[in-house]
């Protein structure tokens, strides 16, 4: 089967389960979510839960495609703390700051702080490590992670991974060596019907390798995860939204809450994108993801930002 | 309004999903050292490039790149700690004090890359 067959299908699938009227009563909402037809239940230790990605908030950014990120940020953090239900967890996908500086740091925490959410989590993005590591990240968002800030949590009995695959590139986004060993261990024991949700920040497929929108050692990393019956990455990154269904993964890539980039391939490079000044809030966004017991499934809701 | 964006990102998008997910990005498939080193000691850093990708100078000579960018780039030549990341409008600047090739990239965007050649003064 080759890989244009499963986009198809895939995005058959996609259709097939919006289809069916299976929409979230979310105003303004853009409905993304893919699902597996062939859901499998994940069994009575799981529990109904719904948790909000955000990302890309590049605090420190000056340029045209928004003259106030810091400002957009915050209405977005406006907008999770407006939802009927208070999310679970809000994980940011990286790119906190965009230079790495530490005022940048300190004023994406503060801001985070104000989340009314049980917790907050956050991976790096490549901004994040402008010199080549992430120290200065880690410094104030490293705590209770492992090496470059990977870690996994459990929630409702859902397992989450927060990986890191964009600091100390070559060009794509990596895993390594080290963290896929952690990879490895972290699911060991694990039963193949525990629902398993992935964040990175750099995509975990093949979106766009020519503008580094892939992650080189993936397949090793996917691999690990193919006994599981529904496996959900999200990632940040490429500033809009795409989805796509490979097996027993989903992959989705979220909005950024700074500024939009380019359609693959729809520009020279991924330089930030100016778009008039009224589009912008459409442009930017939040994801609320809803996992549901009966289904086994990760339902994702891309909200644009409210006008 | 509830936009219905199934699997998003449209063709185009669809289309570029199908490459291979080992494929090395394009920019680096293009070795800054296959163009002949123009003798300039100022660099543009724009549309996420380096320009001229490669230069000569002589030993001695401050090398000035300059961000023309939106997004912030930063200068790691080999052996030297990476510039400070570079906003639209910032310089950097390198002394060269002795012969030998020198290649760099932008520590954010790895595949962007470019090549200091410098001849004895």
């Amino acid at each position: 089967m080759t890989t244009t067959e499963i986009d198809r299908r895939g995005f058959l699938r996609c259709m097939a389960w919006a289809g069916t009227g299976v929409v979230w009563t979310v105003t303004g909402g853009v409905l993304s979510g893919c699902q597996l037809d062939a859901a499998a239940p994940a069994g009575p230790r799981t529990r109904d839960l719904s948790f909000v990605q955000i990302s890309d908030s590049h605090i420190g950014f000056r340029g045209a495609a928004n003259q106030d990120v810091t400002g957009t940020f915050g209405l977005a953090i406006e907008q999770v703390n407006a939802l009927p239900a208070r999310p679970a967890f809000v994980v940011h996908t990286g790119d906190l700051s965009h230079t790495s500086a530490a005022d940048q740091f300190d004023t994406v925490h503060q801001m985070l702080g104000t989340i009314r959410t049980g917790s907050v989590f956050q991976v790096p993005g490549e901004h994040d490590a402008v010199s080549g590591d992430d120290r200065a990240y880690l410094a104030t968002f490293g705590r209770g992670t492992v090496g470059t800030g990977y870690h996994s949590f459990d929630v409702n009995g859902v397992h989450f991974m927060a990986l890191v695959n964009a600091v100390a590139t070559q060009g794509m986004g990596h895993l390594g060596a080290d963290q896929l060993d952690w990879i490895r261990r972290d699911l060991a024991g694990r039963s193949s019907e525990t629902p398993v949700v992935v964040f990175a920040h750099v995509p975990l497929f093949a979106m766009y390798p020519a503008w580094g929108w892939s992650t080189d050692d993936a397949t090793q990393a996917l691999g690990m995860m193919k006994r599981f019956a529904a496996v959900t990455c999200l990632n940040g990154h490429v500033h809009q939204v795409m989805s796509k269904v490979e097996g027993n993964v989903t992959f989705h890539t979220a909005r950024a809450t700074a500024f939009p980039q380019p359609a693959p391939g729809a520009a020279p490079n991924p330089s930030p994108l100016t778009v008039p000044s009224a589009q912008l809030h459409a442009a930017l966004g939040i994801t609320e993801a809803r996992y549901t017991a009966t289904t086994g499934r990760v339902a994702v809701i891309d909200d644009p930002l409210s006008p | 309004m509830l936009t219905l964006a199934a699997c998003g990102g449209g063709a185009a998008a669809s289309q570029a999903a199908t490459a291979a997910p080992t494929r090395a990005p394009a920019a680096a498939t293009r070795p800054a050292a296959a163009a002949s080193p123009v003798a300039t000691t100022s660099v543009r850093i724009a549309n996420f490039a380096f320009s001229p990708p490669a230069i000569a100078v002589r030993a001695g000579a401050t090398v000035t790149w300059t961000n023309e960018d939106e997004d912030a780039h930063t200068v790691a030549i080999g052996g030297v700690p990476a510039s400070q990341p570079l906003q639209n409008g910032d310089t950097f600047a390198h002394t060269f004090s002795r012969p030998g090739t020198y290649a760099y990239l932008c520590t954010i965007h790895p595949y962007m890359r470019g090549m200091v050649v410098v001849t004895a003064g």
